[in-house]
């Protein structure tokens, strides 16, 4: 019986020790970001979608169409062809397609590239309604960009 | 599938099956149970899988042995950097590569940190099955500072493809480090507060107590590694049993049990973040300077005809690759061995006569991930 009041004791006291910690993180600062109301800053070296890059120098990125990338990627998610013009030295890139539905974001495309053309967008609010939404024109978008 | 219902249905006219699962909150993702009930009594466990099966290591048969490592992440998502080391370790051991010991050190340290993450979201999620709402806010408060510290990094935040042949893919700086500093003093003074809230806490000890008695025949038998074998009372831990990477030169301990229930698997695996706060701590004390990649890494990495093995402490248990190569680069067959899978095939065992809340319980000390054991 005694035992039974005793055990009976600890665990309601256990009880309020917890109802003490609680009610003492209700009083302690808000730690919740109310996103997208406020959105959190997100480190620069986030690896999102690849992207090419634009060069200050050139006004446009520095893809000479070699390949590595493509050769590299492990689920075959880019797609890059070139075409010889007259009066340019190598080749001009005229297609640079990733699906990003496949890419699983190891990065092993942007440690290849020998022009450094190749980096990692910030991008991360992507939602869409089909597939096609994440098939991304890179060169349409290194255009676009200011 | 539906003649094993059938058998169970016929076996008792009292005995009725339940399907717990593949969208049961406590199964934490697709992994089915069938449950033979007589009252709340579960007479027989039947565990079913595949409904997350992706064919990870046919895939590996397919492609170049190093366009495998962002797969490893995707099969135990909370130890991604963990399997991403077991994997980057068997090719270097294949192809005979020195890995610079910076790039060692950050492995251990990310590692570390990882395992820490693993833990956290299991004490939150365990405590979630078993109907306690208010830790898992506090435990993924904690997790959060080590998904930042780890995003700054890696780049990502939980499938992370980090570690490369030869070292890591980028050096950490002195904001990582300070960071990181930061974060151990504040997990270490956040023990009393879990320990206050969940650890005495008298609803917790009677739901784990004496529930799910594991020995360590038991665990040999079925092949039961990590924190549960732990539990039982065997020091087992691939880290100080075969040490890999530096792992041999820190001063660390590894937490047992002896009582082999719920109650102890629970207790090693609280008592494992300070352990890995200790190495973390020493890791960054001993940092050295120097590259994080091996100067000379082959773009195509022909691995010698043969077998190779490599065997890491995941936070579940022991993690192996087994490889074997005819001496091209692409694997001729890549065998992992995922200690979730084996934790799970107690179950029918472990679990036989409880009441359905305990198999709950029962079943969240596995601390299992589901897409690891269907890979």
């Amino acid at each position: 019986m005694k035992s039974y009041f005793s055990e009976l004791f600890r665990g309601a006291w256990s009880l309020i020790l917890g109802l003490k910690v609680t009610i003492k993180a209700m009083f302690s600062p808000i730690v919740t970001c109310q996103y997208p109301r406020e959105k959190l800053e997100i480190t620069p070296n986030y690896r999102g979608h690849i992207d090419l890059v634009k060069f200050a120098d050139t006004g446009t990125h520095k893809c000479i169409s070699c390949g590595s990338c493509m050769r590299e990627c492990p689920s075959d998610c880019i797609v890059v062809e070139g075409e010889k013009r007259e009066g340019v030295k190598g080749k001009v890139c005229v297609v640079f397609n990733l699906d990003f539905t496949k890419c699983s974001l190891c990065g092993a495309c942007v440690e290849v590239c020998p022009t450094k053309t190749l980096d990692y967008s910030n991008d991360y609010e992507l939602a869409g309604y089909e597939r096609a939404n994440f098939h991304f024109d890179l060169l349409k978008r290194v255009e676009e960009r200011e | 599938m539906s003649m094993d219902i059938e058998v169970l249905e016929d076996s008792s006219h009292h005995r009725y099956v339940l399907n717990m699962g593949p969208q049961h909150p406590s199964t934490h993702g697709v992994l089915r149970v069938l449950l033979e009930l007589e009252g709340e009594y579960a007479m027989h466990l039947l565990p079913v899988l595949g409904y997350g099966h992706r064919c990870h290591e046919k895939i590996a048969e397919f492609k170049p042995a190093k366009s495998f490592m962002p797969n490893t992440a995707r099969m135990d998502y909370l130890g991604a950097l963990i399997y991403n080391h077991g994997f980057a370790q068997l090719l270097e051991k294949a192809v005979g590569i020195e890995v610079p010991e910076r790039a060692e050190y950050i492995r251990v340290i990310t590692s570390e940190l990882n395992r820490i993450q693993s833990h956290l979201l299991w004490y939150g999620a365990y405590l979630l099955d078993l109907g306690a709402f208010t830790p898992i806010m506090y435990a993924f408060d904690d997790r959060e500072h080590i998904l930042d510290i780890l995003e700054d990094v890696t780049g990502s935040r939980l499938t992370y493809c980090y570690f490369r042949v030869g070292g890591v893919s980028k050096d950490i700086d002195e904001k990582f480090v300070t960071k990181t500093r930061a974060f151990i003093d504040r997990l270490r003074s956040r023990y009393s507060l879990y320990e206050t809230l969940v650890n005495g806490n008298v609803i917790l000890e009677n739901r784990l107590n004496d529930v799910g008695d594991l020995n360590p025949h038991t665990c040999n038998r079925y092949g039961i590694t990590g924190p549960l074998l732990r539990g039982t009372g065997v020091a087992y831990d691939i880290r100080r049993a075969e040490p890999y990477s530096i792992y041999s030169q820190f001063d660390f301990e590894i937490p047992t049990a002896t009582k082999g229930d719920c109650m102890a698997s629970f207790m090693v695996r609280f008592r494992e973040l300070e352990q890995s706060l200790r190495i973390i701590e020493q890791a960054l004390d001993g940092l050295p300077e120097g590259p994080v990649m091996a100067a000379k890494v082959p773009k195509k990495l022909n691995i010698p005809a043969g077998d190779y093995n490599s065997s890491v402490e995941s936070p579940r248990g022991e993690l192996s690759f087994y490889l074997v190569s005819d001496g091209t680069d692409v694997p001729y067959r890549l065998k992992v061995r995922t200690p979730s899978y084996s934790n799970l095939s107690v179950v029918p065992e472990m679990c036989q006569g409880m009441l359905i809340s305990d198999v709950v319980s029962a079943m969240g000390a596995l601390d299992l991930v589901i897409p690891e054991i269907d890979r």
